[in-house]
C-alpha cells in the first residue's frame, strides 16, 4: 500500500500554496514535511486528507484516485497542532468517535480504547474532561483518537508545535514509538528538524510550496539541496572551498571530508567549527549560554561565523581564540556526486 | 446522568407540546356553512348563542377582529377586491358613508329591519343594518361634585375644566365622537374656541379610553386624580357601589350618538349564509344580549334592558348626532385643526 | 496558522445544492410572510398617492428626529442600566445569581399597554423621559445578557495586566474591557435601538398627545386614515433608519469575531472585591427599579385579595372575553409553543447556512447582507407587516388572513432573527479543525452537524428556545392585530379586559399580567435548571 503524490497544486485565488508537488509515502513509512511556516506543508497534508480541493495533479492511495472520495470516506486519521478534543465528550468518548462511526460494537470499542489509552501513556482517563487535561496529555489523546480506527494513513499537523521544549523532545519520542508499535503509515508536518529527525523515515523539505528535497534524516543533513534548505536545517555559513584527496581547504581551515575532488561548496552548522585547536584565528564577539554547550559569534578576517564550544573554559567577548572544523557539522552543497535523492 | 436525564425530558417535552398545540390549536372542522364575521376589537358574544345558531343553522359564525371602528372600515377598503370575510359588523355612523361610498357592502334588507333598525339608517341603499347604538358621554365622579356639571359649557369653568380627560380623536373612537359633539353643538366657528378654553383650563388629553376611564378618572377602579373623564352612557352601570348606587354618572345633554351597522360583504363568498347571520345579529336573543356584552342599546324595538340599566344607563332623551356625509368630509380637516389647536 | 484553515472542503457542488435548498426555507419564509406583503403595501402607498409633499413637511422630520432621539436615548439608559446587571452576571460568583437571570427577562414579556400605564402611574408627569425611562425598562435584559455572555467567557488576565501596569480599576475598565465587550455591547445596542425605534404601545401610552413616533404615525395613518402615500413614505424613512441600525450592528459583530480564545465560565466570576462592591450595588439598583414596575402590577392585582385570579376562571364582567382567563393562558402557550418550534427550525436553518455560507468561499459581504436581512422582521412596523397581509396573503391557497395560525407564524417572525443572533454566533466560534477532525474519522457531512456542531450549540439552541418562548408569550402588536376573538392570547385578553369598564375586569388584568410574569419565571428557570447559561447573546 502507498500513497503516491504527483503534480499535486493548491491555489487560493492568485496565491499559491503549494505546486506541482510529487511524493511517494511507502507502507509503514513515516515521512516527514518539513519547512518553514507558510511553505505549504500543512496545505499539502490537508490536501492529502481531502480538506483541500487540489488545483491541480493527483493524489492516489494503492493506484486508486482519490479525488472523488470524500474526506470522511478515506479513512486517513487527522491529529492537529492543538488536539481539537471534542469539549462536549470526554477522554474516551474522544478517542471511541472514530470507532463509532465505522459501527465497531460497543464491548470492542472500550477494549480499543483501553488499549490506546496504554499505548499513549493514558491509561485509565477514559472518563476524564478533556477540557481538564494539560496540553500534553491532550494531544495524546488526539493521537490515540487518531490511531483508534486504525487509519490507512495518519496525517499528523504539527502535532507538538504548542507544547513546550522539554515536553516537546519527550513526545516526540514517544510518538515515534507510537507509531513504530502501531506500524503506521503516517505523514508528519514540522518546521522544527529535530522533530522530524526523530520521529520520521524520510523528510520531504518544503520551501514556498514547492519540495526541494526528499530523502532520509541524514541525507538531507548531510547533503542539502541548496543554499536556502541548508540554512533553513540550520547552516549558519556558507563556504566555496576546493577538494582534492578527501581534503577540503577552507578559508577557516582544512577538513576531512569525502568529495570528489574539484571545487565544492560547504555549508556549516555551529557545530562544524570548533574552538581550541586549529589554524585560523579570530576574535569573540558574543557568547551565549546554552543548554549543554556555549554559542559564539566569532569575526574570522571580515567574516562573521557561528561556533560552539564547551561550558567549561569557554573565551569571553573579546577573547582571540583559534578555530578549526569539524566534518560531523558540515554540509556538503553542490559537488559532483552529490547523493541527494530525487 | 443529571444532564442527560433533564435532555431527554427537554426534548420529550417539546413534541408533546407541539403536537397538543397543533391538535386544537387550528380552527373547526371545515364546513361548508361557515361565515366569518369581520369585526371590530370590541365585539363580544356570549358563545352558547352561536353554538344554539350553529344548531339551528348548521352555520358556523367565525369572528375575525380588526382592529377599532376606523381600522375595521379601512381594512374592508383595502380588501375589498377579495374580502376578508362574508359579513361585517361593527362599522358606526362616523365611518359609515367612507365605507359605503367605497362600495364595500351589498345591499340586503332583512325581515328584521323594520322592526326598529330602519330608524337609524344611513341611506336608502339598504346596504348597512343598524344593530345597536350607544351614546359617547361625558362621565363624572358623583362623590366629587354634590351637583355636577350638566353641559358643555359648564366646562369651560376651571372648576370643571382642570378636571377632565378627553381621549385623542385620532386615536379613540370615543375621542372623536366628543370632538363632532362639540363641532354639532358649537358650530364649525364655535368648537375651535370652546376647545382653547378647556385647554386653558387644564384639561388633559390621553390616547386611549383604557387610560382616561380605568387610569386617570377617579370614579373607575383606577381611582385616578381626574373627576370627568369622556365614556359611554352606559358607563355607570358597570361602577355599582356597595350600596347598589352608581359611583359615576353621564351627563346626558352631552352624548353623541355612535350607531354600529352590519352589512353582506361585495364579493362574499358564502353571502346566503351571511344574511341569515345577520338576521341572527338582529333577533330578539342576541338583541337582549347586546346590552350587557358591549355596553349599548339593542337597535330592535321592545328588547328589555339589564335591571342596572334602568337605573344606571338611561338612553339620553335627545342626543347629537351628525350625518354621516357631513362627518365623512369633516373628519380629517377637524382632526387636523384639533391637533394643532390642542397639541401645537 | 495556514489561511487555508478558513477555507471549505471539497465536494462544493452537491454541497452547495444542498445548502441552497436549506438556504430556501428561510429565505422563502422571509419573502412569503415579510418581504411580499411590506413591499406590496408601500408600493400600494406610493402608487396612489406622492411621498414628496410628506418627506417636504418639517413635521415629518421632527418626527424623525424624535424617533431617532428617543430610541439612542433609551438604548443609552438600556446599556448604561444593563452593564452593572451583565457584571453581576457574568464576573460576579455570589448566592442568588439565577434569581438576576430571571428578573431581568420579566419586563419583556409584559404587554406594553401594562407597561405604559405602570409607568404613567409611577411618574405622572409623564414626557419624553418616561418613554425613554420605559422602553430601557424593556431592553435592560437584552443588554445584560448578552454582553454578560460574552463578559462571562472573556479571559480576566488582560484586565489583570493592565493593572498590573498600573491601570486603575477604571483604567483597566476603559482601556481593556469595554474594548473587549465592545463588539456584544455594539450588537446588543443595535438590536436595543430597533425595538425602540419600533416601540408602539409605550409610546401611545406615555407619549400622550405630545410626543409622536415614525411608528405610531404609521400606525395612525394607515390604521385610522387609510393614508398608504403617508404611511408609505414613513414607512422607507423607518426602513433607513433602522438598516443603518443593522448595519452598526453587523459592523460590531465582525469585530466580534476577532475575539479569540473564550474561556470557561466558571473561571471567570469570583466573589467581587473593593470597587467591585460599588459596582454590584450599582446593579442591584438597577434590579430594584426593574422591580418597582413589576410589584405595583403585582400590587394592583391584589388591591381586592384573589378576587382578580379567582376571576381568571371566568370570562370577566358579563363576558367581556369569549373565553376564561385560564384558556387564554392555554392559547398563549398553545401559539408561542408554535411560534416558538417553527422560528427555532428556521432560526437553525438559517444559522446553519450563514455559517456554512462563511466557512465556504462566500463573500463576507454576501453572508452579512443575508444575516442582516434576517433581522429585518424587528424593524419594520406590525401594522405594515399586517396590512400588507391583508392585500397580499388572500392570494394563497387557504386565505390565512383569517386563519389562526398567523399567530404562531407571525410571532416567529419576530422571534426567528433572536434566534439566530444566539445560535449564530455559537455555531461560528466552532473550530473547522474540529469538524475536519470528525470528517477524518469517518463523520460524513451530516453527522458532522450531529456529532460536533450541534451538541456544542445545543445550549444556546436552549436559550434561545427560552427566549424565544417568553418573546412569543409577550408579542402583542402582531398578535392584536391577528388573533381572533374566540381564539386571544394572554396579553390580547388583558388588553380587552382594560378596554372595559368594571373592577373586576382591572383586577383580572393585572392577575393575568402577573400569570404572565409567573409563566415566563417557569420558563426561565426550567431553563436555568437544565443548564444554559452558555455564549448566548440576543
Amino acid at each position: 500500500m502507498v500513497l503516491r503524490l504527483s503534480g499535486v497544486t493548491v491555489r487560493y485565488r492568485d496565491f499559491t500554496a503549494v505546486a506541482d508537488a510529487d511524493l511517494e509515502v511507502a507502507d509503514g513509512e513515516v515521512l516527514a514535511l518539513l519547512g518553514p511556516s507558510g511553505s505549504g506543508k500543512s496545505t499539502l497534508l490537508r490536501a492529502v486528507a481531502g480538506l483541500e480541493p487540489l488545483s491541480g495533479g493527483v493524489v492516489e492511495w494503492d493506484g486508486v484516485d482519490l479525488a472523488g472520495i470524500a474526506v470522511h470516506r478515506r479513512g486517513f486519521g487527522l491529529v492537529f497542532q492543538d488536539g481539537q478534543l471534542f469539549p462536549h465528550r470526554d477522554v474516551a468518548g474522544n478517542v471511541a468517535f472514530g470507532l463509532r462511526m465505522a459501527r465497531v460494537p460497543a464491548a470492542r470499542r472500550a477494549d480499543r480504547v483501553a488499549e490506546l489509552l496504554r499505548m499513549v501513556g493514558l491509561a485509565g482517563y477514559q472518563r476524564r474532561k478533556v477540557t481538564e487535561l494539560s496540553g500534553g496529555e491532550q494531544q495524546r489523546v488526539a493521537l490515540a483518537r487518531a490511531l483508534a480506527p486504525k487509519p490507512k494513513l495518519l496525517l499528523l499537523d504539527e502535532p507538538l508545535s504548542a507544547l513546550d521544549r522539554a515536553l516537546r523532545d519527550q513526545l516526540a519520542v514517544d510518538l515515534a514509538e507510537v507509531l513504530r508499535t502501531a506500524g503506521t503509515t503516517a505523514l508528519l508536518v514540522t518546521h522544527d528538524q529535530d522533530e522530524a529527525f526523530t520521529v520520521a523515515d524520510r523528510v520531504a523539505v518544503l520551501r514556498a510550496g514547492r519540495i526541494t528535497q526528499v530523502g532520509t534524516p541524514d541525507e538531507v543533513y548531510r547533503w542539502p539541496a541548496d543554499d536556502q534548505t541548508a540554512e533553513f536545517l540550520g547552516v549558519t555559513t556558507i563556504l566555496d572551498a576546493v577538494a582534492s584527496d578527501g581534503v577540503v581547504k577552507t578559508d577557516l581551515g582544512p577538513v576531512e571530508l569525502a568529495v570528489p575532488d574539484g571545487p565544492a561548496r560547504l555549508g556549516l552548522h555551529p557545530s562544524a567549527v570548533r574552538v581550541g585547536a586549529g589554524s585560523v584565528r579570530g576574535r569573540v564577539t558574543a557568547r551565549v549560554h546554552r543548554r549543554d554547550h556555549v554559542r559564539l559569534t566569532i569575526e574570522v578576517g571580515d567574516r562573521v561565523v557561528a561556533a560552539v564550544a564547551p561550558t567549561l573554559g569557554a573565551p569571553e567577548p573579546g577573547d582571540e581564540v583559534r578555530l578549526g572544523l569539524d566534518a560531523d557539522g558540515i554540509a556538503v552543497l553542490h559537488s559532483r556526486g552529490n547523493p541527494t535523492a530525487h | 446522568m443529571r444532564r442527560m436525564l433533564t435532555t431527554a425530558i427537554a426534548l420529550a417535552a417539546i413534541p408533546m407540546l407541539a403536537s397538543c398545540s397543533l391538535e386544537s390549536g387550528g380552527s373547526a372542522a371545515p364546513s361548508d356553512h361557515k361565515v366569518v364575521l369581520v369585526t371590530h376589537d370590541s365585539f363580544a358574544y356570549t358563545k352558547t348563542l352561536f353554538e344554539q345558531f350553529k344548531k339551528d343553522t348548521g352555520i358556523t359564525i367565525e369572528v375575525h377582529a380588526a382592529g377599532d371602528a376606523g381600522a375595521l372600515t379601512n381594512q374592508l377598503v383595502l380588501t375589498k377586491a377579495n374580502p376578508i370575510g362574508d359579513l361585517a359588523f361593527g362599522i358606526d355612523n362616523t365611518f359609515a358613508t367612507r365605507a359605503l361610498n367605497e362600495g364595500v357592502f351589498a345591499p340586503y334588507t332583512s325581515p328584521q329591519a323594520s322592526k326598529g333598525p330602519q330608524r337609524y339608517d344611513v341611506d336608502a341603499s339598504h346596504r348597512l343594518t343598524a344593530i345597536d347604538l350607544g351614546d359617547v358621554c361625558l362621565n363624572y365622579d358623583v362623590r366629587r361634585f354634590e351637583n355636577g356639571p350638566k353641559t358643555f359649557e359648564d366646562l369651560t369653568d376651571p372648576k370643571y375644566a382642570s378636571q377632565l380627560v378627553v381621549e385623542d380623536p385620532q386615536t379613540s373612537s370615543p375621542g372623536l365622537a366628543f370632538l363632532l359633539a362639540t363641532i354639532a353643538h358649537f358650530g364649525e366657528n364655535g368648537w375651535q374656541p370652546y376647545w382653547s378654553k378647556l385647554k386653558a383650563g387644564g384639561m388633559k388629553v390621553v390616547s386611549g379610553w383604557e387610560e382616561a376611564y380605568s387610569q386617570d378618572f377617579s370614579g373607575s377602579s383606577g381611582k385616578g386624580p381626574k373627576a370627568i373623564v369622556v365614556s359611554y352612557a352606559s358607563s355607570p352601570s358597570a361602577e355599582l357601589g356597595k350600596d347598589g348606587k352608581p359611583r359615576t354618572a353621564a351627563m346626558l345633554d352631552t352624548c353623541f350618538r355612535q350607531v354600529e351597522y352590519a352589512g353582506v360583504l361585495q364579493g362574499a363568498k358564502n353571502p346566503e349564509d351571511a344574511k341569515k347571520v345577520l338576521d341572527f345579529l338582529l333577533s330578539p336573543r342576541f338583541q337582549a344580549d347586546v346590552p350587557g356584552q358591549m355596553y349599548v342599546y339593542p337597535s330592535l324595538q321592545g328588547v328589555a334592558l339589564p335591571k342596572e340599566w334602568q337605573q344606571a344607563a338611561p338612553l339620553p332623551a335627545n342626543p347629537i348626532t351628525m350625518p354621516g356625509d357631513r362627518i365623512q368630509q369633516g373628519r380629517d380637516g377637524w382632526i387636523r385643526q384639533w391637533r394643532s389647536l390642542v397639541q401645537g | 496558522m495556514d489561511p487555508a484553515v478558513a477555507f471549505a472542503g471539497p465536494g462544493l457542488t452537491r454541497a452547495g445544492a444542498g445548502l441552497a435548498a436549506l438556504a430556501l426555507v428561510p429565505l422563502g419564509f422571509l419573502a412569503v410572510f415579510f418581504a411580499w406583503p411590506v413591499v406590496a403595501i408601500v408600493s400600494l402607498g406610493l402608487r396612489s398617492g406622492s411621498v414628496l409633499p410628506t418627506l417636504a413637511d418639517p413635521d415629518t422630520w421632527k418626527l424623525v428626529g424624535f424617533t431617532l432621539a428617543q430610541a439612542a436615548g433609551s438604548t443609552v439608559v438600556a446599556v448604561l442600566a444593563g452593564l452593572p446587571v451583565a457584571f453581576l452576571l457574568a464576573r460576579v460568583r455570589l448566592p442568588g445569581r439565577w434569581l438576576v437571570r430571571v428578573v431581568v427577562l420579566v419586563p419583556f414579556v409584559l404587554p406594553t399597554v401594562v407597561v405604559g400605564l405602570a409607568f404613567k402611574v409611577l411618574l405622572p408627569g409623564g414626557g419624553a423621559w418616561t418613554i425613554v425611562l420605559a422602553n430601557a425598562f424593556f431592553n435592560v435584559a437584552v443588554v445584560a445578557r448578552t454582553v454578560a455572555g460574552l463578559w462571562a467567557h472573556t479571559d480576566r488576565r488582560a484586565e489583570d495586566a493592565a493593572k498590573a501596569l498600573g491601570a486603575s480599576p477604571a483604567r483597566a475598565f476603559t482601556s481593556v474591557v469595554l474594548p473587549q465587550l465592545a463588539p456584544a455591547i455594539g450588537s446588543a445596542a443595535a438590536i436595543v435601538f430597533l425595538f425602540c425605534a419600533t416601540s408602539f404601545g409605550v409610546v401611545l401610552i406615555l407619549g400622550g398627545a405630545h410626543y409622536r413616533t415614525l411608528e405610531t404615525e404609521i400606525y395612525l395613518r394607515t390604521v385610522e386614515m387609510l393614508d398608504l402615500p403617508t404611511a408609505s413614505a414613513l414607512s422607507l424613512l423607518q426602513l433607513l433608519a433602522v438598516i443603518a441600525a443593522l448595519s452598526a450592528g453587523a459592523l460590531a459583530r465582525r469585530r466580534r469575531e476577532t475575539a479569540l480564545r473564550l474561556r470557561s465560565a466558571k473561571e471567570t466570576a469570583r466573589r467581587p472585591r473593593g470597587g467591585e462592591w460599588a459596582v454590584v450595588g450599582l446593579a442591584c439598583a438597577v434590579l430594584v427599579l426593574l422591580l418597582v414596575p413589576i410589584g405595583s402590577l403585582v400590587a394592583r392585582s391584589l388591591t381586592s385579595g384573589f378576587a382578580g385570579y379567582r376571576a381568571l376562571a371566568g370570562t370577566g364582567t358579563s363576558g367581556t372575553l369569549v373565553v376564561s382567563g385560564w384558556t387564554a393562558a392555554e392559547n398563549s402557550l398553545r401559539a408561542a409553543t408554535d411560534a416558538t418550534l417553527l422560528a427555532l427550525g428556521l432560526g437553525i436553518v438559517a444559522s446553519v447556512v450563514l455559517v456554512s455560507l462563511r466557512r465556504g468561499r462566500t463573500r463576507g459581504t454576501v453572508v452579512e447582507l443575508v444575516d442582516a436581512a434576517m433581522m429585518l422582521p424587528l424593524g419594520v412596523s406590525a401594522v405594515t407587516v399586517g396590512f400588507g397581509y391583508l392585500i397580499t396573503l388572500g392570494a394563497l391557497p387557504g386565505d390565512l388572513r383569517t386563519s389562526p395560525l398567523l399567530v404562531p407564524l407571525a410571532q416567529a417572525l419576530v422571534v426567528t432573527p433572536l434566534v439566530i443572533r444566539m445560535v449564530l454566533p455559537v455555531l461560528r466560534s466552532v473550530d473547522v479543525r474540529l469538524r475536519q477532525a470528525a470528517a477524518t474519522m469517518g463523520a460524513g457531512r451530516l453527522r458532522v452537524w450531529r456529532e460536533v456542531d450541534l451538541p456544542l450549540a445545543g445550549r444556546s439552541v436552549l436559550a434561545a428556545a427560552a427566549f424565544g418562548y417568553v418573546v412569543a408569550l409577550g408579542e402583542f402588536g402582531a398578535t392584536s392585530f391577528l388573533a381572533r376573538p374566540d381564539i386571544p392570547t394572554l396579553p390580547v385578553a388583558i388588553a380587552r379586559l382594560l378596554s372595559r369598564p368594571g373592577e373586576l375586569n382591572n383586577q383580572m388584568a393585572y392577575a393575568a399580567c402577573t400569570v404572565l410574569m409567573l409563566v415566563t419565571i417557569a420558563v426561565v428557570l426550567l431553563v436555568e435548571w437544565i443548564g444554559s447559561g452558555a455564549l448566548g447573546e440576543f
